[in-house]
C-alpha cells in the first residue's frame, strides 16, 4: 500500500467491462495530492474508459478492484456524489447542453456543493467567474452562451478547464484535453492547468501525444496497454515514447504483466 | 328555465349591477345574446374532433361561482411586480380594475378598461372586440366569456406610434371556486409597435375558473410582441382563447407560458390576412402532477407570401398529459406561403402522456409547409456530463428542461424580456 493512500486518488487492481467485454484488466495506479501523473497509450488501450469509470459512467460495470479517494471507496457512488467529494473529469468530448448558459451551469454545480438552504452569493460568484475566464482567455460574453453549443474544439476545452478552476476539485482527470487543439489553444489550456497545480490537487492527464506534456510537465508517466498500466517512469519516458513509439514498451513489459510502481 | 348542470349558473350575476352603470346600454343587449348562445350550444362531446383526447369531465363548470371583490387590493397591487422598466401597468383583481400606473405612454395611445373603451370609443371597440368566431372548439365558452364579461384591458396604439417599453397587465383571481373572465384587446395601427405581457395569477392556492380571451389586431407594418404568463394555482381550470389578425407586412410574436393550473385549454387562432404578414406562435408548457394542457392551434393563410412559425415545447413529468392539435391551412389566394409548425415533447416520466396531432390543408400553389411532432426523453450523456460536475440528477433534469424552454424564449427579440421570463421559469423550476 502506498504511503500516500490517505491523501491520494488510488486505483487498486481495477477490473471493469462494458457488457460482457472486459476493458480494464487489473489496473493499479496511485496519484498523490500535489502530483501530476500522465497516462499514455495507444488508441484502444482503455484510457478514456478508465476516466469514465472513475467518474461513474453507468455504461460500465466494475467487476473487481477499487477506486479510493483519500482512502474512501467511491465505487457504488453516483457520479454527482463523486464529483461533490472532489473528483473532476475534463471530458474528451464535452456535451452540448442547449439553452443552459455556462454561467447558470457552473452556478448550479457550485450551488450543489453548498448545504441545503444556503444560497451562492451572486456578486462573488460573477467576480470569480470573470477572473477565471480572463485567465483562460474565454470571452466574457460566453457566460450567456449555451454550454458548448457551437463552440470550437479549443473553446470547449477551455470551458472544461474553466469549470475545473471554478469547482476547485481535489483530484482531476483530464481526458485527452489536447485533442482538437491547435498550438495556441494548447498553450492557453496548459497554462490554465498549470495555474491550478499545487499541493491541494492531484491530476491525472490522459493523452495520446507527448506534445501536451511539453506544457504540462508530469511528475510521473504511465503507459497503459490492454486495460493495465504496464510501465511507469518519469517525464523522460514520454519523450522516449514519442521517439520510439509504443511497441518496445509493450514488448518489454506488456506480456510479463509487470505492474506500475 | 333551468340551467344545464354543466354551466356555472351564477357567473357574472353579481356583476350585472355594475355592468349597467359602467357599460353602455348596447353592450347589455350584446351580452344577453351571448348568454342565449352559450345556453343553446351543446357541451363538447366525446366524438367532437376539436375535443379529441380531451378530458370532458374538466368541462363541468357547475361548481364555479361568480368572483366576489377581493379582500385586500393593496396586497395584490404590491404583489403585481414583474418587469422593472415598464411603459404602463394595469392590475385587475376578480375582474375589476384596481390599479393603473403609467410611467410614460406616447400621445394618442389608449390604455383603458374595456368598459371605458366601449363607452368612449364605441366604433373601435365594436370593430375589434371578439370580432371573429372561436372556431377551435370553445365557441360555447367564448360565448360565456362574452355574456358575463365585467372588465378587461384595452390597448390601442395608433398609426406610427412605437412604445419602446412593455405594458404589463395583471389578472388576479381570488376565492374558492371563483370565476374570472380576463380579456385583453390589443389594436395596433399601421406601423405601430408594442410589447404587452399578460400575467395570470391566483392570489391563493384555491380552485378557480378563468375563461381568458385575447384579441390581437396587428395593422399594416405593425409589430406586436405578446406574452401570456399563466401561473394559476395547481387546482385551477382555465381556458385561454386567442385570436390574432395580421395585416400586410405586420408581425405578431405571441408566447403563452403555462406554468400552473390543473386543466388548461388553449386555443390560438392566427389569421394571416395581409400579404407578407407574419405570425410567430410560441408556447412553453412544463406539465407535472396530473396537469392537463390541451392546446389547439390554427395558422390560417389568406394572402400571398405570409409566414407563420409555430413552436411549442412541452416537458411532461409525473402523470401529466398534453394534447396538441394544430392545423396549417393555406387558402386559395395564399401563394408562396411559408408555414412551419413544430411541437416537441420532452418525456420525463413513463406515466406522462403526450398527444400530438399536426395537420395541413393546402389549397394554393407554390407553398412551403413544414410540420412535425417529436417526443424524446432526457439525453443520458447530457445527464452524465452534468452529474460529473456534481449536479444531482433531479436538478440536472430541471436544467435540461430549462434549456429546452430557453430554446423557445430565444425566438423573442427583446433580450430583457427573455431574461425576465427566464427568471420566472427558473423560479418555477426551482433553479
Amino acid at each position: 500500500m502506498s504511503a500516500h493512500s490517505s491523501s491520494s486518488l488510488s486505483i487498486r487492481d481495477l477490473h471493469a467491462s462494458i457488457g460482457d467485454k472486459p476493458i480494464l484488466k487489473g489496473l493499479t495506479l496511485d496519484i498523490p495530492k500535489g502530483e501530476v501523473h500522465a497516462i499514455m497509450g495507444k488508441n484502444g488501450a482503455g484510457k478514456s474508459t478508465l476516466a469514465k469509470i472513475m467518474a461513474g459512467h453507468p455504461d460500465y460495470t466494475v467487476t473487481s478492484g477499487d477506486v479510493l479517494l483519500d482512502g474512501e471507496s467511491i465505487l457504488g457512488l453516483e457520479p454527482d456524489v463523486r464529483a461533490r467529494l472532489g473528483l473532476f473529469l475534463a471530458f474528451q468530448y464535452p456535451m452540448e447542453i442547449p439553452g443552459v448558459t455556462i454561467a447558470n451551469f457552473i452556478r448550479a454545480a457550485l450551488q450543489a456543493r453548498l448545504p441545503e438552504g444556503e444560497e451562492l452569493e451572486a456578486t462573488d460568484y460573477y467576480a470569480k467567474l470573470y477572473a477565471k475566464m480572463d485567465a483562460l482567455s474565454v470571452p466574457r460574453n460566453f457566460t450567456s452562451r449555451s454550454v458548448n453549443e457551437g463552440f470550437s474544439g479549443g473553446e470547449k476545452k477551455r470551458c472544461e478547464i474553466l469549470q475545473m478552476a471554478m469547482l476547485e476539485p481535489s483530484y482531476a482527470v483530464l481526458d485527452e484535453t489536447d485533442s482538437g487543439l491547435d498550438i495556441d489553444a494548447l498553450k492557453i489550456v496548459s497554462a490554465g492547468v498549470n495555474a491550478l497545480r499545487g499541493p491541494n490537487i492531484g491530476m491525472l492527464v490522459i493523452t495520446h501525444y507527448q506534445r501536451l506534456l511539453d506544457y504540462i510537465v508530469p511528475d510521473k508517466v504511465h503507459v497503459m496497454s490492454e486495460g493495465r498500466i504496464i510501465h511507469s517512469g518519469d517525464k523522460d519516458l514520454a519523450l522516449k515514447l514519442e521517439a520510439q513509439g509504443y511497441d518496445w514498451v509493450e514488448k518489454e513489459f506488456g506480456e510479463s504483466g509487470t505492474k506500475a510502481a | 328555465m333551468s340551467i344545464t348542470t354543466t354551466s356555472p349558473a351564477e357567473i357574472g350575476n353579481s356583476g350585472n349591477s355594475s355592468n349597467s352603470t359602467n357599460w353602455p346600454e348596447w353592450f347589455s343587449k350584446d351580452q344577453n345574446e351571448a348568454w342565449e348562445l352559450f345556453q343553446s350550444l351543446p357541451q363538447p362531446k366525446r366524438n367532437d374532433e376539436p375535443w379529441r383526447f380531451a378530458n370532458l369531465k374538466a368541462l363541468d363548470l357547475s361548481e364555479f361561482q361568480p368572483a366576489k371583490p377581493v379582500e385586500d387590493k393593496a396586497v395584490l397591487i404590491a404583489r403585481s411586480s414583474g418587469l422593472a422598466d415598464l411603459a404602463a401597468k394595469l392590475v385587475f383583481a376578480n375582474d375589476a380594475l384596481i390599479h393603473r400606473e403609467v410611467a410614460g405612454l406616447p400621445a394618442g395611445v389608449l390604455l383603458l378598461s374595456l368598459e371605458q373603451a366601449a363607452t368612449e370609443h364605441e366604433e373601435l371597440f365594436r370593430k375589434h372586440f371578439m370580432s371573429t368566431e372561436a372556431r377551435l372548439g370553445s365557441k360555447k365558452f367564448a360565448a360565456l366569456h362574452r355574456a358575463r364579461l365585467r372588465s378587461g384591458a384595452f390597448v390601442h396604439v395608433p398609426r406610427g406610434v412605437v412604445i419602446e417599453r412593455p405594458i404589463e397587465i395583471w389578472h388576479w383571481v381570488e376565492g374558492e371556486n371563483a370565476t374570472i373572465l380576463p380579456h385583453t384587446l390589443i389594436v395596433l395601427g399601421e406601423g405601430a409597435s408594442v410589447t404587452v405581457i399578460d400575467r395570470f395569477v391566483s392570489s391563493r392556492d384555491e380552485r378557480s375558473l378563468a375563461i381568458a380571451v385575447n384579441d390581437l389586431t396587428v395593422g399594416t407594418n405593425a409589430k406586436l410582441h405578446y406574452v401570456g404568463v399563466q401561473e394559476w394555482s395547481d387546482k385551477a381550470t382555465a381556458f385561454h382563447l386567442n385570436t390574432t389578425e395580421v395585416e400586410k407586412e405586420g408581425v405578431s410574436t405571441a408566447l403563452q407560458m403555462n406554468l400552473g393550473g390543473a386543466y388548461i385549454r388553449g386555443e390560438s387562432d392566427s389569421h394571416l390576412l395581409g400579404e407578407g404578414s407574419r405570425s410567430v406562435m410560441l408556447s412553453i408548457n412544463p406539465a407535472n402532477g396530473t396537469r392537463e394542457i390541451d392546446q389547439r392551434t390554427f395558422q390560417d393563410h389568406f394572402s400571398p407570401r405570409a409566414t407563420s412559425d409555430l413552436l411549442y415545447h412541452n416537458a411532461l413529468a409525473d402523470s401529466s398529459k398534453t394534447i396538441f392539435a394544430g392545423l396549417i391551412k393555406v387558402e386559395e389566394a395564399a401563394h408562396e406561403t411559408d408555414a412551419y409548425q413544430k411541437v416537441r415533447n420532452l418525456m420525463l416520466s413513463d406515466e406522462a402522456e403526450a398527444n400530438s396531432m399536426p395537420g395541413l390543408e393546402i389549397l394554393a400553389d407554390n407553398v412551403r409547409c413544414t410540420h412535425g411532432a417529436t417526443s424524446g426523453e432526457l439525453n443520458e450523456d447530457e445527464l452524465f456530463y452534468m452529474m460529473a460536475r456534481g449536479i444531482a440528477p433531479k436538478q440536472a433534469a430541471q436544467l435540461i428542461v430549462r434549456g429546452f424552454f430557453g430554446a423557445v424564449l430565444e425566438h423573442l427579440e427583446n433580450r430583457d424580456l427573455q431574461d425576465h421570463l427566464g427568471e420566472i421559469l427558473d423560479h418555477k423550476l426551482n433553479l
